[in-house]
């Protein structure tokens, strides 16, 4: 396939993705919005100010990245598990299979559009956050890069959840039972210094904590973990989720028959 | 010299597909489909037709054999068989939510068209499809010929030299059933190699010029539809006589056909419209004394007709 040819498919992929979270704005970016605003509120707001100070800052601030970081990651692989899985149930993901767009290009379009979903909702999010606090951003170049490394490692997860899917269950399984006790134990609510060692050694094994932490270290300049060793550690998620996906796709998993 | 002979949209060679539940759908399947023919497969329900269309377009993998479009082996030169080739499948298989003008733009994104021209393709085939109008409508607000007409518009908008149609008038009334044989008629008129699946003889007869049938997984019959037509406008009697014949007994009609078999038995054939009774009186005549008759029935007939022709 020609270059440009390539390039218009996985435009095509992307633009098909945003329609699809735009045009069901009540199911992909609201809920998010009234989640993170009420953490806000509660643990922030009332909560926090009796919590004083997390890792040398206030305990609102401390939790703010850690928040925004939780909705990303949580949006990015919601938005490709779920639009990949119901193309795979309406078969309309026959359009693309049929079509001579590369495997490749197919799992670039939809990760594309989860980190698109993830960032708007981190926008939303980092919005919202202005009600409650004011940050400003220590690094930006950095901050960024992580937004966009961790949606990418999650939506690329979302992708494989939903190539092995065969019902609607399958999607929601790994995010309950996985996704959302790496998050809760990610560092988002609090500094690992917390811990005792043991609980500490732990951590270092979850992946999420790396995520938040550097994306903490991006806003405040302050991190439980060394920023070399998670953006790493990102990259290196990244390409074996990349290469896994691929080679799902190649042979046909949950897709052809 | 070399005579110039049409090349082939298609060609099939050895195909067998074992699903992975053991089950054998296509048991050695050969096919040739020349370019510009409008070419029939029918076959009963359950035969293997969408499966050998799901592994044309790579929706199913073949346990083994090979494919050719265009004369290029569709596993290496995936672009450019992918490019000639269009699919209306069996099943609805567009998103519900999105809407009628947004399928067809997107698909042709696929295909490397955007902005105007996917704009412009959609809007040709829309059209051609009296599907114009619907452009904003959700797809399942469709009715469901419109969704076949759809699924039509999309496997068009990049313009394919060979279009496979699985059963598209399944399920669609008789007045936009014609008008969409006369669309794939006009179609094919400009150059398009068509084949669709069908287990209707009667819209196969209608349609095409070339015909295979298949059954269980084989092809039982690949020929011209005419025929066909005339194979199964014929029946076949077999004749036991009470003596012993020398040779064949004539008959002056030249409709019909008779060949010895044994010196005590013979056959004739002749068009399924034509009454009995003269045999038996040209017989007399010649004095040969019948001792039974019976109806040699017709292969095709046996495995399918029945279950074909309703
Ligand atoms: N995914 C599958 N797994 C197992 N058997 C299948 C599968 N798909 C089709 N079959 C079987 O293969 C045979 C051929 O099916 P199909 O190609 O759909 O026939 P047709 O299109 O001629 O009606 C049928 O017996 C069908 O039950
Ligand atoms: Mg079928």
């Amino acid at each position: 396939m020609l270059t440009n040819h390539k390039y218009i498919a996985f435009e095509t992929i992307l633009i098909k993705e945003i329609r699809r979270f735009t045009r069901i704005w009540l199911q992909t970016l609201v809920p998010p919005a009234i989640t993170i605003g009420l953490y806000f509120l509660i643990f922030g707001n009332l909560i926090g100010s009796r919590i004083g100070q997390m890792g040398g800052f206030d305990y609102m601030d401390f939790i703010v990245p850690g928040l925004i970081m939780m909705a990303v990651i949580q949006n990015a692989y919601a938005n490709v598990s779920s639009s990949f899985f119901s193309n795979k149930f309406q078969r309309c993901i026959e359009e693309i299979l049929v079509s001579p767009v590369p495997n490749y290009i197919i799992l670039l379009g939809f990760v594309a559009g989860g980190m698109a979903r993830g960032v708007a909702v981190g926008l939303i999010v980092t919005a919202m956050s202005f009600f409650f606090t004011s940050l400003h951003i220590e690094h930006v170049f950095l901050t960024l890069l992580v937004v966009l490394l961790t949606s990418m490692v999650f939506s690329l997860a979302g992708f494989i959840n939903a190539l092995y899917a065969n019902t609607f269950d399958d999607i929601s399984i790994i995010p309950t039972f996985v996704l959302t006790p790496l998050i809760y134990l990610g560092g988002v609510f609090y500094s690992i210094e917390l811990l005792p060692s043991f609980g500490q050694w732990i951590s270092a094994l979850n992946p999420v904590l790396y995520m938040v932490n550097t994306f903490r270290y991006g806003i405040l300049g302050t991190s439980d973990v060394n920023i070399v060793v998670a953006l790493l550690m990102l990259g290196v998620f990244s390409a074996g989720l990349f290469g896994v996906a691929l080679y799902l796709l190649r042979k046909g998993t949950g897709l052809r028959q | 010299m070399q005579t110039i002979s049409p090349k082939n949209a298609i060609s099939i060679r050895g195909l067998t597909k074992t699903y992975a539940n053991g089950f054998q759908a296509l048991k050695g399947i050969d096919l040739d489909v020349k370019e510009n023919d409008f070419f029939a497969l029918l076959g009963p329900n359950g035969a293997g037709k969408s499966t050998i269309i799901g592994i044309i377009s790579t929706l199913v993998r073949a346990s083994s054999g090979a494919i050719q479009v265009f004369g290029q082996d569709v596993a290496t030169h995936v672009y450019e068989t992918k490019l000639s080739l269009g699919i209306v499948p069996q099943e609805i298989n567009f998103s519900q939510f999105e809407k009628v003008g947004d399928i067809v733009i997107t698909q042709a994104g696929y295909y490397g068209l955007r902005g105007e021209l996917a704009k412009q393709r959609a809007e040709k085939y829309l059209r051609k499809l009296d599907l114009w109008e619907k452009r904003d409508n959700r797809s399942r607000m469709l009715s469901g010929g419109m969704k076949r007409r759809l699924m039509i518009a999309r496997a068009l908008v990049h313009e394919p030299k060979l279009l496979i149609l699985d059963e598209p008038t399944a399920g669609v009334d008789i007045e936009l059933r014609r008008s969409m044989w006369e669309f794939l008629q006009e179609l094919n008129r400009n150059g398009t190699t068509i084949i669709l699946t069908t287990h209707y003889l009667e819209e196969a007869e209608s349609l095409c010029r070339n015909i295979a049938i298949i059954n269980q997984g084989q092809i039982v019959e690949n020929t011209s539809m005419r025929k066909l037509l005339d194979k199964l406008a014929r029946q076949t009697l077999v004749f036991d006589t009470c003596d012993e014949l020398a040779t064949a007994p004539t008959f002056e009609d030249a409709d019909i056909q008779c060949n010895m078999i044994d010196s005590h038995s013979f056959e004739i054939s002749l068009s399924t419209s034509r009454d009995i009774n003269g045999i038996y009186a040209a017989l007399s005549e010649q004095g040969i004394l019948i001792r039974g008759m019976r109806n040699k029935t017709n292969r095709l007939e046996e495995l399918f007709l029945s279950s074909l022709k309703n």
